[in-house]
């Protein structure tokens, strides 16, 4: 609003200023041989193959024109145009628009559309209003693709770190090693939960989370279903699993099947213990709800990602009675299934269930191996903090991704 | 065989993939959106699976009389009435206009019914809120504080109670510093251990330590 | 023998029936429908960032909308996107919607309207609005519009190529979107934008988000994101602070209420606890 006042008053005081002249034959010119206006131009115009990328990409960087800087009335922003030789001609690729006062004075545009290997220049043009003036990139610059992505460098060191602890460590669990493994009471209670079931002769439920088979929560909560199945079949109770994706339906009648067949009770597995419901969030709640409300099972078990439908479902199995056993690694959703559920697992315990319901040293070592990386994370914590509260160095920027 | 090869073949894509996200050249770098792509259109076909799968085992329980196939009967009907909109009387084009078949369903039959069961929240956190914040002991008395605050913070009527503190006492500035402190670090250290836990398990998957999901151990 | 009765009395409230409950939270809800109460609703320092970001952008600016909702999430969401498009309108910003929810885009053309309505004046379709539709695949999806926008989304949510429209000339990437405004409730959502939109493609994000979602998001503020609306009372400051009073605002004297309800509830469940803590009964809760 104040930009558009000012702008009409430069334009008033112009024109009262041409009538004057003309009047007076000040200047002894014409009114309609008035100076052009102009724009200062940018500067330092720089291009470079963008890096730690997959070609095609030029970065142009120039320092913004001083009319930009100074926020002068009528100006606009910039023209970005590419040709192949310094003298053009060049085509309009793109236009960035005038900084804000907390811009910093470089510019950037990304060309996305190089063909590698083609030497480029390029034409940063400042623009207001009837006015352009520009600068050109000083040499020929070539797209070309990364073998490497050095602004991941921190993530690849961490990734082998990970990976060659959690080997190390299956590996001392395969050659006999004992490995510590804490309660957890959670999956301590399967057993007490599927035995109260079956003496009720109640249904046990399996909502195995609401995502697809793409999440790693949804494939920890279908290996707890393979656990929780054979424990059915042996005590020859019945299980329901709702499911929300196709995708888990399948996957999820497999591991029941398999459990049925391990535990010598093949011929008490039908497929329509694993059932699909709907993709649709609240869809899928209200119709485990509706099930949970007139079926009444004894024990229902919540593993998997769950996001604002976990506390209506376990309100819902909390109202009937029914023993809740839950595990998500979705924070936001915790604090609803500790306070709804008898027994909740936080987080990473969902991970270590595998592990810890089978015993299996390879399991085991795997876990040693995460809370290795959970001691170095730890030590980086304290020790960035004391190196960055004393001000000798950033240390976070040791742990910043950068775009790849 | 029958799981060896899906073990080999989530051993090798897995890999693959992990790699790739460290090499932008290509092939590597298209990988991943490739394979994302791949399983798009799995799950997108897929869907056919789960309907078809909903509609026999509706249809079974409304054939059988089943109990309280009625509610199955809803589901049949409902699942047809839609599907029979949207494919030939969903208005074309401009099908998001007022008025047209599938306006009318998506906002007086879907959007309600799919608020109306995020609203159940609100009643089901008065349950759960009754039952749970309960001072038995010293940690769930300091929960119990905490939930006062941030409860009563989080509205009008915590600067209402708390307006004629100093600034630094009022319940909405205690209830953001309880958000962006204590519950952000506990929030980030569980978002740390499951990352861990995420890393681990997927190496179990791409190492074919874990099994579970192809059935069996 | 009084205390004894009292005994009793709180003993049943430790076990009072849920649906009691539930009574109360929905009398504290709908009363204020009715009745119109002036509350002073303080303003975060989340918020003013998003609204400072917002006023610092030059008038008739590009604005990338992204609508990351379904209808459950509504109530708290789609007050914010009115009161954005409302301001949107007013400062003669350009707006490209998009959802990476199904509904998303959807929920748009409802705030459209509401923000049509409001103002007497409607957007002119594909010269200073246009909606390109819901697009599959997530994170992927951002990704995509980092190289090219045009090709994430080839065609608007009606099916018209996009090069079609003047409101998209000149936009290839991030490079050519002077903002990102995103509203969620989940996955994908705010998180992704700025994983992918602001760390790799430097745009500049402000959101919305549920007040569940709201905390996991806190980390990102700051350098990431220029700002946060978390639930309601994000949306009510929202609409303070752009001078905009509308829905969340009336809705945050029902959650007023609704808070208080509950507080009184859990008084009471403590109260009973502590002078029945001897007795060995428990409860229907």
């Amino acid at each position: 609003m104040t930009q558009k006042l000012l702008t009409g008053v430069l334009l008033v005081f112009t024109f009262a200023a041409v009538s004057i002249a003309q009047e007076a034959d000040i200047s002894g010119q014409a009114v309609d041989s008035l100076p052009p206006p102009t724009v200062a131009p940018p500067s330092e115009a720089t291009a470079k193959d963008t890096p730690n990328d997959a070609g095609s990409s030029i970065t142009i960087t120039w320092k913004r024109s001083p009319d930009d800087l100074a926020r002068v009335s009528g100006f606009i922003g910039y023209d970005i145009s590419r040709g192949t030789s310094p003298e053009g001609p060049f085509e309009k690729i793109g236009d960035v628009p005038a900084g804000t006062v907390d811009d910093p004075e470089l510019k950037a545009y990304l060309d996305n559309n190089t063909v590698d290997g083609t030497g480029y220049f390029y034409l940063v043009e400042a623009k207001a209003k009837g006015a352009v003036s520009g600068a050109v990139t000083s040499m020929a610059v070539t797209s070309s693709q990364a073998w490497f992505n050095f602004g991941l460098i921190n993530m690849f060191i961490a990734t082998v770190f990970m990976i060659s602890a959690i080997l190390y460590y299956i590996s001392s669990a395969k050659a006999g090693k004992k490995l510590y493994i804490r309660k957890i009471a959670g999956l301590e209670a399967v057993d007490e939960a599927v035995g109260r079931a079956t003496e009720m002769g109640k249904k046990i439920f399996f909502i195995p989370g609401t995502q697809d088979m793409d999440n790693v929560q949804t494939i920890a909560g279908l290996t707890i279903l393979g656990r929780v199945s054979r424990l059915t079949a042996e005590y020859e109770a019945r299980i329901d699993v709702p499911v929300s994706r196709s995708l888990v339906m399948i996957t999820a009648r497999e591991v029941v099947k398999e459990a049925y067949l391990s535990a010598g009770r093949p011929d008490a597995y039908t497929d329509d213990m694993v059932y699909y419901l709907t993709d649709d969030q609240f869809g899928y709640a209200a119709g485990i709800d509706g099930l949970i409300v007139r079926q009444k099972p004894a024990t229902i078990f919540y593993q998997g990602a769950f996001y604002a439908e976990s506390l209506i479902l376990a309100e819902t199995g909390n109202s009937i009675g029914a023993i809740q056993i839950a595990g998500t690694a979705m924070p936001a959703q915790l604090p609803f299934f500790v306070a709804a559920c008898d027994y909740t697992l936080i987080g990473e315990e969902l991970f270590a269930a595998s592990a810890y319901l089978s015993h299996e040293p390879k399991l085991l070592g795997s876990l040693k191996g995460q809370d290795l990386g959970k001691i170095v994370i730890i030590a980086a914590l304290i020790i960035g903090f004391l190196i960055q509260a004393l001000g000798i160095y950033n240390f976070a920027s040791l742990f910043r991704v950068a775009g790849g | 065989m029958k799981r060896g090869i899906p073990l080999i073949i989530a051993g090798v894509v897995g890999t693959v993939l992990v790699i790739q996200y460290f090499i932008p050249h290509t092939p590597f770098g298209v990988l991943n959106d490739v394979f994302s792509d791949w399983f798009s259109i799995i799950q997108a076909t897929a869907i056919w699976l789960g309907a078809l799968n909903l509609i026999k085992v509706s249809g079974d329980k409304v054939y059988k009389r089943k109990r309280d196939w009625q509610f199955s009967l809803v589901v049949i009907l409902c699942f047809l009435l839609m599907v029979i909109v949207g494919f030939f009387f969903s208005g074309g084009r401009r099908f998001l206009d007022p008025g047209t078949p599938f306006s009318l369903l998506y906002d007086y039959v879907y959007s309600p019914l799919v608020a109306m069961m995020f609203a159940l929240l609100a009643f089901f956190v008065g349950s759960a809120s009754y039952r749970a914040f309960r001072a038995r002991n010293k940690e769930a008395t300091v929960l119990l504080i905490a939930a006062f605050v941030v409860m009563l913070g989080r509205v009008p009527l915590g600067d209402a109670l708390t307006g004629w503190l100093p600034d630094w006492l009022h319940l909405s500035v205690i209830s953001n510093w309880i958000m962006n402190v204590p519950n952000l670090a506990g929030q980030r250290a569980i978002m740390i251990g499951i990352a861990l836990g995420i890393v681990s398990t997927s190496l179990r998957l791409i190492l074919g330590i874990e099994r579970s999901y192809l059935g069996g151990e | 023998m009084a205390s004894e009765k009292t005994k009793a009395f709180l003993l049943k409230m430790i076990g009072i029936d849920r649906r009691i409950i539930f009574i109360f939270v929905f009398i504290a809800l709908s009363v204020p429908m009715f009745i119109s109460i002036d509350m002073n609703i303080p303003t975060s320092p989340e918020v003013e960032m998003l609204v400072e970001t917002m006023e610092k952008l030059p008038d008739g600016a590009k604005v990338l909308v992204s609508l990351d909702y379904d209808p459950s999430s509504e109530p708290e969401l789609q007050p914010m996107a009115e009161t954005f498009l409302i301001y949107a309108m007013r400062r003669n910003f350009k707006i490209i919607v998009i959802g990476l929810w199904p509904q998303g885009a959807i929920q748009a053309e409802r705030a459209k309207a509401v923000a049509e309505e409001h103002e007497g004046k409607e957007f002119v379709y594909g010269e200073n609005y246009i909606n390109l539709g819901f697009q599959s695949g997530n994170e992927l999806v951002i990704q995509r519009m980092g190289s090219s926008i045009p090709a994430a989304f080839p065609r608007d949510y009606f099916g018209r190529p996009v090069d079609e429209f003047p409101i998209m000339q000149g936009v290839k990437n991030f490079s050519n979107i002077d903002y990102v405004f995103n509203l969620s409730a989940g996955y994908p959502g705010t998180i992704e934008w700025v994983l992918f939109a602001v760390d790799k493609f430097g745009a500049t994000l402000g959101a919305g988000n549920t007040a569940v979602q709201a905390p996991m998001i806190y980390p990102y503020l700051g350098k990431q994101l220029k700002g946060l609306a978390g639930g309601m009372k994000g949306g009510a400051e929202l609409e303070i602070l752009t001078s905009l009073e509308g829905r969340a605002v009336k809705y945050m004297v029902g959650q007023t209420f609704a808070h208080a309800v509950i507080v009184l509830f859990i008084i009471i469940a403590n109260i009973a606890y502590f002078a029945t803590r001897d007795s060995k009964k428990g409860g229907v809760l």
